[in-house]
């Protein structure tokens, strides 16, 4: 993937937690309308490489450029208006909070209304248009009838779809997704797979998904973690029949 | 049945007056975790506000809107400059829980002492705007008066207003959810900061009101060293833990609740345990429901 093609490069990425080395030397690109898989054993970290770009933890070195310029590291609340939205593991909604008032608080980069004219409730259109939004997005992951139940009360896979559709109300560029399919079952997932398929003509999607059908079918290109390094990366096929990989899901006597 | 009437709506005054000073405690609780003592010296220093405001522009209710943003400024002003590098500097440690709730004990002081170099110490008058003089029914005179139900209508108004605003505003969804898990919030694009700096402006202003409806319920003297506003700190302290100390309904309940037991309390059982039943009342709440009337058991989730 040539360089002028890339959404998203992090270049170098060290990350160490106390004595232990997270992250070493790590250098990922996301290309445009690409979507890109981040798989490895558990504590590879894959989830370490997430919380980086989100903001959540900070480097001890390294960089990220989007859209071809430098970004630094971002801080969290201003992936949104990168065009940055991430699910996260598990379902990660607010529970006390209705389904569109969760997706809602996805959308809040286009709310155009002041501070204070917002306390006051004056401007009762630009929340019309939230809401516009948050309906429009619930309806792409089939759960527009859910709109007024508390996020508590859902079941896990309406949670699962719910929380794609907080990350696609803010019509990002990338979207992050952290194990999509994790607890999901054989419907949702083959479900998931058409979901992240149609996404790709829209914006760039890079997934850390532990569900091998899921990355192998989705994937354009996969990185694969271990011990916090890159040992392989590039198509599914060559990821697939890399003898490293091999040896580092399955040990050394798989060789 | 007269004097239960009677008992009654004077718990339920006083009960409206605690109900905002819990929820100003609530609202800072929910956007920080930090359990503000010196809201009586932020309260005292807005009421204050009002005293002066009064000196140029002879009207209660100016003197009560300057209040209130005085009271809004000053509060924004101790999130940003003071409880902000606070929280980010003492993030581990022994003194993490402990190092803000501190620096709320001092910060009331230092109110304390800058509002007595301003205005001394005697005391000063905000007369009342409306009648303290009771209604009568029949040839009974109630306790309950004009400026009593004044204060019932603008708390009432307060209420409907911030449920508005958490309710049915983008920003609102902003507050709640920060509260919630600011993380999350963040990863929603939420600027935490910003929503943080709002809870407690929120917080100044709904304190000043407390404030200056206290002075107004008495006979509207006050001084910097006066006892009523550190009883009106830990009334409304104890109204918020009765309420769950999250929840801005639970709030505005357990400041009714403390007012109309204590009132009954004073008339029925013995006036000289003014002090003691709110006590007595916080500890029962804390060892049969220390959740809370309307708290959840785990604390926040998210």
């Amino acid at each position: 993937m040539s360089t002028n093609t890339n959404l998203l490069e992090a270049k170098d990425v060290n990350v160490a937690f106390g004595g232990l080395r997270a992250l070493s030397k790590v250098n990922l690109a996301v290309g445009r309308n690409e979507v890109v898989g981040l798989i490895g054993p558990n504590g590879a970290g894959k989830t370490t490489m997430f919380n980086t770009i989100c903001g959540i933890v900070t480097p001890d070195s390294g960089s990220l450029s989007f859209e071809n310029q430098p970004i630094g590291w971002p801080a969290t609340d201003e992936l949104a208006n990168l065009g940055i939205a991430r699910t996260l593991q598990g379902v990660g909604l607010f529970p006390e909070l209705t389904v569109i008032e969760n997706v809602m608080m996805g959308a809040q980069k286009f709310a155009r209304t002041g501070l204070f004219r917002a306390s006051f409730g004056i401007n009762g259109r630009d929340e019309k248009a939230l809401k516009d939004r948050a309906h429009y997005a619930l309806e792409r992951v089939y759960s527009a009838s859910l709109s007024n139940s508390h996020a508590g009360s859902l079941s896990y896979p309406d949670s699962k779809r719910v929380a794609i559709a907080r990350a696609l109300v803010s019509h990002p560029k990338l979207l992050l997704l952290d194990e999509p399919a994790g607890g999901l079952g054989a419907q949702d997932i083959e479900w998931l797979n058409r979901l992240i398929s149609d996404l790709s003509g829209e914006m760039s999607v890079l997934i850390v998904e532990h569900h091998m059908d899921v990355v192998m079918s989705v994937c354009d290109r996969i990185y694969v973690l271990n011990f916090g390094e890159v040992i392989s990366s590039g198509t599914p096929d060559f990821v697939r029949n890399d003898p490293a990989v091999i040896t580092a899901y399955l040990g050394a006597d798989a060789q | 049945m007269f004097q239960f009437i009677n008992t009654l709506l004077i718990g339920i005054t006083s009960g409206a007056i605690y109900a905002l000073m819990a929820l100003s405690i609530v609202l800072v609780w929910r956007s920080t975790r930090v359990i503000n003592f010196a809201q009586a010296g932020q309260a005292l220093t807005s009421t204050f506000i009002g005293f002066q405001t009064l000196h140029y522009i002879n009207s209660f209710w100016v003197a009560l809107l300057v209040a209130m943003i005085g009271g809004a400024l000053i509060s924004a002003l101790i999130e940003v400059t003071l409880m902000r590098v606070l929280l980010k500097h003492s993030s581990s440690g022994a003194i993490a829980g402990v190092a803000p709730i501190i620096a709320t004990l001092g910060l009331l002081e230092v109110l304390q002492g800058t509002i007595t170099l301003i205005w001394g110490g005697a005391d000063v008058l905000i007369a009342p705007p409306l009648s303290n003089v009771g209604f009568t029914i029949g040839t009974n005179t109630l306790v309950f008066s004009p400026m009593k139900l004044a204060i019932i209508i603008i708390v009432l108004a307060l209420l409907a207003l911030l449920s508005l605003i958490f309710q049915k505003t983008s920003i609102g969804l902003s507050l709640r959810a920060a509260a919630y898990s600011p993380e999350l919030a963040r990863l929603a694009g939420v600027r935490v900061d910003a929503v943080r700096t709002l809870g407690w402006a929120l917080s100044g202003a709904t304190g000043a009101v407390a404030g200056l409806l206290l002075v107004s319920n008495g006979n509207g003297s006050f001084s910097t060293a006066s006892m009523e506003f550190s009883l009106l700190l830990i009334s409304g302290f104890i109204a918020a833990v009765i309420g769950g100390l999250e929840s801005v309904l639970g709030a505005v309940l357990g400041g009714l609740a403390l007012g109309i037991i204590t009132s009954f309390v004073l008339m029925y059982v013995s006036d000289s345990l003014f002090f003691i039943a709110p006590f007595v009342i916080l500890l029962l709440v804390l060892f049969i429901r220390p959740q809370g009337i309307l708290g959840k058991k785990g604390g926040r989730r998210a």
